[in-house]
């Protein structure tokens, strides 16, 4: 149940674009074509669920016993830097195909800010291991699902004749606002289904 | 002295981070909810900016260009854990309330954007003010924000109440509230200058990808092209 109530909150009720505001950049920046929305987001789910489960054990093993925990943000951005440089050379050589549908998209990962901000939400929530992984899964679940619904979006965008100051990004911003209004209609579901 | 001001001036207005580069829109979008936070938040990253601007510029002819990106994310990473630890020492409540985007000053794109793009290039004195000024640019911009979304949204400004309890449009505290209101501005922004006679097409840097505007956009256009 703990598990449901982590993936439900993060893809719903608390998703990390829409009612966080984390990781907007490659949110307005990739959402433009299908393919690489889906590419984006499957690299983003990858990293993130191995980056929570890296940086858990890296917490728990070195930090606490050193008392390094001031140096979190150092060590975490640092961390997942190289986690994500490892990850590209260990596709590109033993899974061509997939590092052919996500190695694009790996270096933008380093520095997307929903990244670092799921390993250090899962320290600050003192999540144990699965718990970490399950959240980092959900968060990379719920980018995806706003990254995915917000492509659609803008594809009629294309289409419509906004004010001319609108056009471009002022009017994508704005139709995030209504994306991210229909999120806030998930308020309290979780929480009244698995809490 | 001149060309000084010139650099200051066009991160604060000419090329503001924020609307005009649309860059680092995570934290502007998250904590402009009250002028407080807003002013906390833009104070902490022009030090950040400035200092990490000056040691990078320092070190521009030390740091081969092969691991630049580590070696800024490093420098950067150091300010930003001396800001949060003076920051909870001192200012408990800023710190709580401005939470993990405190420690993602980090990959904000406006400091590793004007690491990559100028203090890498240019003099300390330079990097300084266009630290300073890309950093009074990007506070201009989310003291702004916060003072509608504050006033309008919790009828407040700076906890003193403004608009009587029952008048507010509480969305504006919320997430689509900050999207709009974004938008808005910036739209603001293109009809201003479009009535000036200038042409100004907003977009993402970079298509969202924050850190090495340049080198990362090439390897993702090579990458593309084979």
């Amino acid at each position: 149940m703990k598990y449901m109530l982590i993936l439900f909150t993060l893809v719903f009720t608390e998703n990390y674009v829409l009612v966080q505001f984390l990781g907007i950049c490659p949110f307005l920046g990739v959402s433009q074509k299908f393919s690489s929305c889906v590419g984006m987001s499957g690299a983003v789910i990858f990293v993130m669920t191995l980056a929570s489960a890296v940086t858990w054990g890296i917490f728990q093993a070195l930090m606490i016993p050193l008392h390094l925990e001031f140096m979190r943000t150092i060590i975490f951005i640092l961390v997942i830097a190289a986690l994500v440089q490892l990850v590209e050379i260990v596709l590109k050589k033993y899974m061509p195909p997939l590092y052919k549908a996500l190695g694009v998209y790996l270096p933008l990962i380093t520095t997307n800010c929903a990244v670092l901000a799921v390993t250090i939400l899962n320290i600050d929530n003192s999540y144990g291991f699965l718990e970490s992984c399950m959240s980092g899964f959900s968060a990379g679940l719920g980018f995806s699902l706003a990254l995915i619904l917000f492509c659609g979006v803008r594809k009629s965008l294309e289409r419509a004749h906004p004010p001319k100051c609108f056009e471009g990004l002022p009017i994508s911003l704005v139709a995030a606002a209504f994306t991210s209004m229909t999120f806030m209609g998930f308020t309290g579901m979780a929480e009244n289904m698995f809490g | 002295m001149k060309d000084k001001l010139k650099i200051l001036l066009n991160g604060m207005f000419k090329e503001n981070p924020v609307l005009i580069l649309a860059l680092g829109c995570c934290s502007v979008l998250a904590v402009s909810v009250s002028v407080s936070g807003g002013f906390g938040m833009g104070v902490a990253l022009t030090f950040v900016l400035v200092c990490s601007n000056v040691v990078i510029s320092l070190l521009r002819n030390i740091i081969p260009s092969k691991v630049r990106i580590p070696c800024y994310i490093v420098v950067i990473a150091t300010f930003v854990t001396l800001v949060e630890m003076l920051m909870e020492a001192y200012l408990k409540s800023l710190y709580d309330s401005l939470g993990v985007f405190l420690s993602l000053i980090v990959v904000n794109c406006i400091v590793l954007g004007r690491a990559e793009m100028f203090a890498s290039k240019h003099s300390v004195a330079d990097s300084f003010f266009d630290g300073l000024g890309m950093g009074i640019g990007y506070t201009m911009v989310i003291v702004g924000m916060s003072a509608v979304r504050e006033l309008f949204g919790s009828g407040t400004l700076l906890g003193f109440r403004i608009i009587p309890e029952g008048y507010q449009l509480g969305i504006l505290t919320q997430a689509p509230g900050g999207f709009f209101l974004f938008g808005c501005a910036m739209a603001i922004l293109v009809a201003a200058m479009a009535k000036r006679g200038k042409k100004f097409e907003p977009k993402m840097g970079c298509d969202g990808n924050c850190a090495a505007c340049h080198s990362s956009c090439d390897d993702r256009k090579e990458a593309e092209a084979k």
